[in-house]
């Protein structure tokens, strides 16, 4: 086990996963030994903003792996975040009980104010935790596979692909809107209380959040290398490169493929779940294609096929988003707008890969 | 000679004549409101009499603000008046005869002519009769449906006598409807079966209002009508005018569809040939029309009295500002990324997202709202059943009339024949001498420019604000590829029938299921033709 998670790490990929574990049992650790006052402990607010970085670095990630790894610019990959978070929302919803504004202990408020009387099928069971873990994976997933498997089966390839992976995302998110599909239409799902009988404000929940978020960030990047470096992961690659010729050699390409897709539905599933407790809503917009949009340049900027590049551009991107729609509001969509047009035309291969290519011509 | 000087003696003295009677008039008009001001009743009651004597177009005016309670006499100079309530008890005041601007008075500088009951309904009655054998046709259209619903025997006497002297066959029907209704509901039983035959192929709501009444029950469930044979009659031509009703719906729905389609083939067209004939992804596309709709608004701000002009101007205009934003966008960014589709969509994101915010910028984030000139608002009534607003049709032709300028734009000329070659073979073109670079620019301001011209006609429909483009773009895209990409008649084809499924599916599934499931519709289409509905053949397919 060892061998097959912590083999083969060049120095970019081995620092990062130090420094990932040092802040995923630093950050939590700091903050309870220290007290409030101190500098090293972190507020609610901040440990809510990392963690959601956290999980922003993980849908990230699993982007990469089908966008770096296997070619498919994916245009749609928030709706499979968004679908884990519906999922945890659901399942966060039905914690509320009769502690809601009209009291009802079955049915969520938004379905006691559109007058329904018992609780759609869809929404049955998630109220236990297991069954909500395995959905969260479940649901993405089962996405991923239905669409994915008709296109490539189809061999729908390139900016087609791209454009129908938008639509679908597109469609989802007029859907999540209509109050009849039974999500809390365009106000989503909110005001939650509790998690696993715990108060979702409380410090040791958000602790626990940002160290469960840390820990799933950290697993899946082994887990993604591993996977990448994997015969699995080199026909992956292939694919990517050449995907004629891995036919040719007698490979199923779409089954490949398929399988990776899934896999990365299934990460940013978890990732929308990790997401939805630490910022306490889930509504429609998580579907909007602007979204899908700017994981795929998280994954541009950091650098694509390296798997640490889509870590590092998540986390940068976002924390230069917290500063600067805080400093200058209107100057956030300027920048984000010049990072696509600058970053696609003098950056083809990321930071990580400009960093690359400095640190090779000095060693040359 | 002699016929010269008659000539002229002739028309010398039927210019007299002409003068003479329009003094002749304003004179009875000006005896017939003094009559108005004196306070009795009678003489009142010999006013109004008076008023519908003289035919004159003032007449009617008059009458209409008497019955209204807008005529009044200005206290200081003992003159009728004509006065519309304006904010805290102040009056815009016009002379009744000239309706000449007097300027602003006070209620109480004003005293009302008060009518009784019996003067009103006479007034009303008059209103009617002129109205009946007024000028102009439409008046008279509008006043003999007016009748329809509520018709007496003083009315019914009216437009007896108008019928055999009517010129106009519009109004000559709706006279006979009239009179054929009144049979139907008061005629004996033959003269009521004979009407509801003759009746049941006229489109009049009227019609069908009435023959209803005749089918149906009271709370004891007997029926109002109690003669079986005008009931059964009355039933069947119900039927007929319901299938007709049916049939108008339908052709309803396929205008909508289609000037829905109109949209999709604008907002497509010009992505058919960016992403289409040159291959390139322009997520920027949306935002071109955007820049259009806004070119129409600034004009609008330019000529706030000529609507109808600065919308006929921003065509051009739209064209020529997203035409050349599209080729600094082509010899900016994406000349540099040909053969690499997926980054090209990636970069033009960051423009579309640039433009975005620009015009946020520039016009705040909220929707500006553009006018619409007179001959573009109002609706084509058909019938009491079927009416099609202009704006619609107006677009319907407009995108005709853009796609054919562009296909001959591509068949017939230089450019055309340049952009055909580069797209079907980019190395032998340019070994032909074509050169490559210029015609790419060029292309790409083509598409761009009628993505503005999209845009001015989007402005007309909805609403011009930084998230318009968004709106759109999805959408044109599912048009481009459920079309067949690189095939011009295929963007037509898909976007009218797109557009013509959508309007049929929303009356059983609401407007936004009615875009998922076709969404869904085209995602699966893509399975099965992932080259569209009309594939490009021979090599150029290959790439």
């Amino acid at each position: 086990m060892k061998h097959f998670l912590f083999a083969h790490h060049d120095n970019f990929s081995r620092t990062l996963v130090i420094a990932l574990a040092t802040l995923t049992i630093g950050i939590p650790l700091l903050t309870l030994l220290t007290p409030a006052e101190s500098v090293f402990h972190c507020s609610a607010y901040t440990l809510s903003l990392l963690g959601k970085y956290l999980t922003f670095a993980l849908v990230s990630l699993s982007l990469d792996l089908v966008w770096g790894y296997c070619g498919i610019l994916a245009l749609g990959h928030g709706a499979f975040f968004a679908l884990g978070g519906y999922v945890m929302g659901m399942y966060l919803m039905r914690q509320i009980g009769s502690r809601g504004v009209y009291g009802n202990p079955e049915l969520p408020d938004f379905m006691v104010f559109l007058n329904w009387q018992e609780l759609p099928w869809y929404w049955l069971g998630v109220n236990h935790f297991g069954v909500m873990l395995l959905l969260v994976g479940l649901v993405p997933g089962l996405l991923a596979l239905v669409f994915g498997g008709l296109a490539f089966r189809s061999r729908v390839t390139g900016v087609y692909l791209s454009i129908i992976t938008q639509a679908l995302t597109y469609a989802l998110l007029l859907a999540f809107f209509r109050n009849e599909m039974g999500f809390g239409g365009n106000n989503g799902l909110t005001d939650f209380k509790e998690i696993l009988g715990f108060n979702c404000q409380s410090e040791a929940v958000r602790l626990g959040l940002f160290f469960l978020s840390g820990l799933a960030l950290l697993g899946s990047y082994l887990l993604c290398h591993a996977v990448v470096q994997s015969k699995l992961g080199r026909v992956v690659m292939a694919i990517r490169d050449q995907e004629a010729r891995v036919r040719f050699l007698g490979y199923r390409v779409e089954l490949y493929k398929l399988w990776i897709f899934v896999f990365a539905a299934i990460l940013a599933g978890i990732a929308g779940a990790l997401y939805v407790p630490q910022v306490g809503i889930i509504n429609p917009s998580e579907f909007s294609p602007l979204n899908s949009l700017e994981i795929v340049i998280w994954v541009a900027i950091g650098g694509r096929g390296t798997l640490y590049g889509a870590i590092i551009g998540a986390m940068l991107v976002n924390y230069g988003k917290t500063v600067l729609t805080g400093l200058l509001p209107e100057a956030w969509l300027y920048i984000l707008g010049s990072l696509f047009v600058l970053v696609t035309l003098l950056l083809p291969q990321g930071l990580v890969g400009w960093l690359r290519s400095y640190t090779k011509e000095r060693s040359v | 000679m002699l016929q010269c000087v008659s000539y002229v003696l002739l028309g010398l003295s039927l210019l007299f004549i002409s003068q003479a009677e329009a003094s002749d008039s304003a004179a009875s008009l000006q005896a017939s409101l003094a009559l108005l001001k004196q306070s009795s009743m009678t003489a009142r009651k010999q006013a109004i009499t008076q008023l519908g004597e003289g035919h004159q177009p003032r007449s009617l005016v008059i009458l209409h603000a008497l019955l209204v309670g807008q005529l009044f006499i200005l206290k200081s100079t003992d003159t009728m008046v004509l006065a519309e309530a304006q904010a805290e008890q102040a009056f815009t005041v016009y002379a009744a005869e000239s309706n000449k601007d007097l300027g602003k008075f006070l209620a109480a500088e004003l005293s009302k002519i008060n009518l009784t009951n019996a003067l009103r309904s006479q007034v009303r009655q008059l209103i009617a009769e002129l109205e009946i054998n007024a000028e102009q046709p439409a008046t008279r259209l509008a006043a003999v449906k007016k009748c329809a619903e509520s018709v007496d025997d003083h009315l019914l006497s009216i437009i007896k006598a108008r019928l055999p002297i009517e010129t106009d066959a519009q109004v000559k029907q709706a006279i006979q409807q009239v009179l054929l209704l009144q049979d139907m509901t008061q005629g004996a039983k033959s003269e009521r079966i004979a009407a509801m035959k003759v009746l049941k192929n006229q489109d009049s709501l009227a019609v069908v209002n009435q023959l209803k009444t005749f089918v149906e029950k009271d709370s004891e469930g007997q029926f109002l009508e109690t003669d079986a044979d005008i009931r059964h009659v009355a039933e069947a031509a119900l039927t007929t005018i319901t299938q007709r009703m049916h049939w108008y719906a339908g052709i309803e729905t396929v205008f909508f569809g289609l000037s829905l389609g109109a949209v999709l083939v604008l907002s497509a067209i010009g992505l058919a040939i960016t992403f289409g004939v040159m291959g390139v992804i322009n997520m920027a596309h949306g935002e071109l029309m955007m820049l259009g709709a806004y070119t129409t608004y600034v004009l609008q701000q330019l000529l706030p009295n000529h609507v109808g002009l600065s919308l006929l101007l921003a065509i051009p205009a739209a064209f020529l500002l997203s035409a050349v934003v599209g080729m600094l966008i082509e010899r900016g960014i994406i000349r540099f990324l040909y053969g690499r589709p997926l980054e090209t969509l990636l970069a033009t994101f960051g423009v579309s997202l640039l433009l975005q915010q620009l015009v946020r910028t520039l016009f705040s984030p909220l929707n500006k709202s553009v006018a619409t000139p007179q001959w573009l608002s109002g609706s084509w009534q058909v019938n009491d059943f079927l009416s099609l607003t202009w704006n619609r049709f107006y677009i319907f032709v407009f995108c005709l009339v853009v796609f054919v300028a562009l296909m001959q734009l591509l068949k017939r000329t230089r450019l055309g024949l340049e952009v055909r070659a580069v797209a079907q073979n980019r190395t032998m073109a340019k070994a032909m001498g074509i050169p490559t670079a210029q015609v790419d620019a060029l292309t790409f301001g083509l598409g761009s420019g009628i993505a503005g011209v999209a845009g001015v006609a989007l402005s007309q429909i909805t609403n011009v604000g930084p998230n318009l483009g968004q709106a759109y773009i999805v959408d044109s895209f599912m048009v481009v590829v459920f079309g067949g990409v690189g095939n011009l008649l295929g963007t037509l084809v898909a976007g009218f029938s797109l557009g013509i499924a959508n309007k049929f599916l929303e009356p059983f599934a609401g407007a936004v299921l009615a875009k998922i499931l076709l969404l869904i519709f085209i995602i699966l289409f893509i399975q099965k033709h992932p080259r569209g509905l009309f594939p490009q053949k021979g090599r150029a397919a290959d790439s």
